[in-house]
């Protein structure tokens, strides 16, 4: 594996010399990365918590690199807050960066969360293990910001990360003073002695970094003076002032910009294509031939949109069926092919439905959804003989220059990757398709930077999409209670395709993905089974946010509340009475969103409430919203959200994620759709893929438990619930099951 | 051509029906107003033109009517003005690309009314999407900057 740290930390602060030999190109990398043997004993894992790649000191101050990308869920900032919170550094002088893209910064925490257990239900022997499948991320090069766990990665390895090095830089200020390191303390970014003399950090990284990692326990949560409270974000300033750097925003001396336009019938061939026409736009340099499709370069981005969409081109038929009916129509047949996985298999639900009066049925339809992050996919690169440097927003750094290099013949290690901030992420730059064109439109123009701007409509029609999804449910209510469940779970397998085009695995066996937020739930109810069936599609698919239990949420939801309806039960107390034998700690979120939405009490003329429950990426969440009936259409009012996330590392950032993936949610549930016409995307822009706004958005109040013994995730577990909770606030308001989505194909909506 | 943003005047070799959001971003560097849609669908690229909240991306460089503000000429990350100033206190941005255009089209609306009820600020923000669902924290920003600038 590819070991290149300190080279690679120094070329991207850019900063002059500390001091001595050990600064190099500008900083100290502290520490040493440990790399542990993949056979070390793979029961007793050894937390590769001595690795120290994320500190550089130098006489500007303290830069911490975190390794994840920033697109708006504040990771960068509270990953910072673990290091400083150890290193006693004062938060306003931090800087923060992304930094290079290693296998040093793998993320342990995402292969743990893909093991085929419910994690409510997880054992502490089966944390061990999952420890170990984490570590294999490591191997792997998973360098990835996503699945919700950049806090569960993060939260052990930064703060002994920190720790450690402030023990060294204590250990070499001892040495110095020729005093021991318990006569010192740290504070404000420098060792203090008793007598209060302050030896800034900077004079004695040099020192520091030759010595040892020493081995130090984090502090206590009760001694944290930064952790646990909102702090400012790193980026905000930069944020509101334009002068934060996203992917687009590179400017390079000498720098074309292009613009691609592939084929539409997405996988398909180009048959021919006539450059003439864009040739003749003012601007337009060049018309790059790749293969299934073109890119146009020029002297600005206008210029190049405008000329690739006036190139004349014949494309090749869809690999797959050409239109929505039949799409789903193949989603159907999975019902009847082999199923995949059966991850939940309580009681007898085959003799429970047999015998039973009466049997609740329902199925579900759901679309296939675009990310439609704010920026569109964009990457700027510049190709040489032998090299290639990237500045490309993404969530995967290592795979995008594998992919890159690949495409454009070179070794990964040729490959630089630069990750400013991401204009939106939502699981859509995982991907590296947008990277891989970079470099190829690159490669045709050796030593000339480029930057590869996708218009709104290429960016919307060449997505790696959410799957629409089918669902058979089969229920039986006896006693007040649902004495059957059973969900079959039809769609293509985002995991399976992901997996091989990401990390080049072809994946096997029960497929979590699929079934996750529905088989997975802290339900007790006797007779409970899960089934998968994959379907058999050639569509780009991708992880959008909350993945698998973006669907299954809702269908979980819907059908628990088309349960509650059946038994005649009030549908916050019919699932409370079936949560609590199974988790205190899901029942409270629950019972905290009845207790803020005065659930219990009559509710106002001419509104409707809906409520729901996920527990996804570790995180239980609860959700209450409210609709208004309004001359005849439908508002969203208000909405309450409770979570658990074990402990809260920054409240503020954990808030406004919550808010984000409930509104994320609502947004998809009222007017999100991908369809297909003649094998090509429909929707091409915001007015076919709305989305919700000020004046259609809900008011909202989220309260944070700290109830957990284990850390959650923050970035997705909000967006699950939305969907059910909106559905069934409809069908309290108006008597109408939806059991498709976008509602607003059966609803009016105030827009 | 001339064209005069942030209080400098452009002289520009540049087609008239380019839009000036291409003419900001890539003939002038200047990043902050960004590209979301090219249809004047998401806001993201409002600026101010003689005052005016406008989308940049469907206004052509032949058709700018007056002088530009774009976010660069607002305040500085060491000299905010009392809008950005909010927005950072409200801790409003998240992936933050779509602020740039909420602050201008936000600039626009305390131009002309100096203290919105939340009606007229939905009213007037209604065309500026965030996909990362701020909006709550600017619309507390928006209040919460018409009270200090009443104030200065």
């Amino acid at each position: 594996m590819a070991r290149r740290k300190s080279g690679k930390l120094g070329r991207i602060t850019r900063r002059s010399l500390l001091v001595g030999s050990v600064a190099v190109a500008g900083g100290v990398a502290f520490g040493v990365w440990k790399i542990r043997q993949p056979v070390a004993n793979p029961l007793n894992p050894e937390q590769g918590a001595t690795l120290n790649p994320f500190v550089i000191i130098d006489r500007d101050g303290v830069t911490l690199v975190t390794g994840r990308a920033e697109m708006g869920q504040g990771t960068q900032t509270t990953l910072a807050a673990m290091l400083a919170e150890e290193l006693d550094l004062d938060w306003d002088s931090v800087r923060v960066i992304h930094g290079p893209a290693d296998a040093a910064y793998y993320n342990g925490a995402l292969l743990e969360a893909g093991l085929p257990v419910a994690e409510y239900a997880m054992r502490d022997w089966q944390h061990s293990v999952a420890g170990v499948v984490g570590d294999m991320g490591k191997l792997f090069g998973l360098q990835i910001t996503g699945g919700s766990s950049a806090m569960r990665d993060g939260y052990e390895r930064l703060r002994h990360a920190g720790a450690s090095a402030r023990e060294a830089l204590k250990a070499a200020a001892a040495e110095r003073l020729g005093t021991t390191p318990d006569t010192l303390r740290t504070e404000g970014g420098a060792v203090v002695t008793a007598d209060g003399a302050r030896l800034p950090y900077a004079e004695l990284a040099e020192a520091a970094a030759q010595r040892p990692a020493p081995e130090v326990a984090p502090r206590d949560p009760s001694q944290w003076r930064l952790l646990g409270k909102a702090l400012p974000r790193h980026d905000m300033l930069a944020k509101v002032t334009g002068t934060a750097t996203f992917g687009s925003d590179i400017r390079l001396p000498g720098m074309k910009f292009a613009s691609p336009r592939m084929s539409p019938r997405l996988g398909g061939t180009m048959r021919s294509h006539d450059p003439e026409p864009a040739l003749a736009v003012p601007g337009v340099e060049r018309v790059i031939d790749l293969g299934t499709g073109i890119a146009v370069v020029a002297s600005n981005s206008w210029a190049a949109m405008r000329g690739a969409e006036a190139v004349e081109i014949e494309w090749g038929p869809a690999p797959y069926p050409p239109t929505t009916d039949a799409i789903f129509e193949r989603i159907a047949d999975a019902f009847d092919g082999r199923r995949n996985s059966r991850l939940r298999d309580d009681g007898d639900v085959e003799r429970t439905l047999e015998q039973a009066e009466s049997v609740v049925e329902a199925e579900y339809r759901l679309p296939f959804l675009a990310h439609a992050t704010m920026e569109p996919m964009n990457a700027t690169a510049l190709f040489t003989d032998d090299a290639l440097e990237l500045w490309t927003p993404n969530q995967t750094p290592l795979i995008q220059a594998r992919l890159a290099a690949e495409a454009v013949g070179l070794d990964p290690e040729q490959v630089t990757v630069h990750t400013p901030f991401l204009g939106g992420g939502f699981g859509r730059r995982l991907e590296a398709d947008y990277s891989v064109l970079a470099a190829r439109i690159a490669q045709a123009m050796p030593g000339t930077p480029v930057q590869v701007v996708w218009s709104r409509e290429e960016d919307m029609t060449h997505d790696f999409y959410r799957p629409g999804i089918l669902a058979r449910m089969r229920g039986v209510v006896a006693n007040g209670r649902a004495e059957a469940f059973e969900a079959r779970i039809a769609g293509p397998s985002v995991t399976h395709q992901a997996g091989r085009r990401m990390i080049g695995l072809p994946l096997g066996g029960p497929d979590k993905g699929h079934v996750e937020g529905a088989f997975d739930q802290p339900y007790r109810i006797a007779n409970y089974r899960v089934d998968g069936h994959h379907a058999d599609l050639d569509i780009p698919l991708g992880f959008w946010r909350s993945v698998g239990s973006s669907h299954n949420g809702f269908i979980h939801e819907c059908f628990i509340d088309e349960l509650a309806h059946a038994a005649g039960r009030d549908p916050m107390d019919f699932r409370l009475d079936m949560i609590r034998p199974e988790s205190t700690v899901a029942a409270r979120v629950l019972e905290a969103v009845r207790d803020m939405s005065d659930w219990d009490t009559a509710k106002a003329p001419d509104t409707g409430r809906g409520v729901a429950f996920t527990w996804s990426f570790g995180t239980p969440v609860a959700e209450v919203v409210e609709v208004r009936d309004e001359n005849g259409r439908i508002r969203i009012t208000r909405a309450w959200i409770a979570c658990d996330m074990g402990r809260a590392l920054d409240p503020g950032i954990v808030r406004a994620q919550m808010e984000s993936g409930l509104i994320y949610g609502l947004s998809a549930a009222v007017s999100g759709k991908i369809t297909f016409e003649d094998g090509m995307v429909t929707e091409r822009n915001f007015p076919d893929y709305d989305v919700l706004r000020m004046h259609t958005a809900p008011i909202i109040e989220t309260r944070i438990l700290e109830n957990q013994s284990r850390l959650g995730g923050g970035g997705e577990p909000g967006t699950p619930p939305s969907m059910p909770a909106l559905a069934n606030a409809v069908f309290d308001l108006t008597g109408q099951r939806a059991r498709s989505l976008p509602l607003d194909q059966q609803f009016d909506f105030v827009t | 051509m001339r064209l005069r943003v942030n209080d400098q005047t452009h002289e520009l070799d540049l087609p008239g029906e380019m839009p000036l959001l291409w003419v900001l971003r890539d003939a002038l560097n200047l990043t902050g107003t960004k590209f979301g849609c090219g249809v004047a669908a998401c806001g993201a690229c409002t600026v101010l033109i003689d005052g005016e909240a406008a989308r940049s991306c469907q206004v052509a460089l032949a058709d700018v009517w007056g002088p530009v503000t774009t976010i660069e000429g607002l305040g500085s990350p060491e000299a905010p003005t009392p809008l950005q100033a909010a927005w950072n206190d409200h801790q409003v941005a998240q992936c933050g690309y779509c602020q740039s255009g909420q602050i201008m089209q936000a600039a626009a609306l305390l131009a002309e009314n100096p203290a919105p009820t939340d009606d007229e600020i939905d009213d007037w923000m209604g065309g500026n999407l965030c996909r990362c669902g701020t909006y709550g924290r600017i619309r507390a920003a928006i209040h919460d900057a018409a009270t200090r600038m009443q104030e200065r």
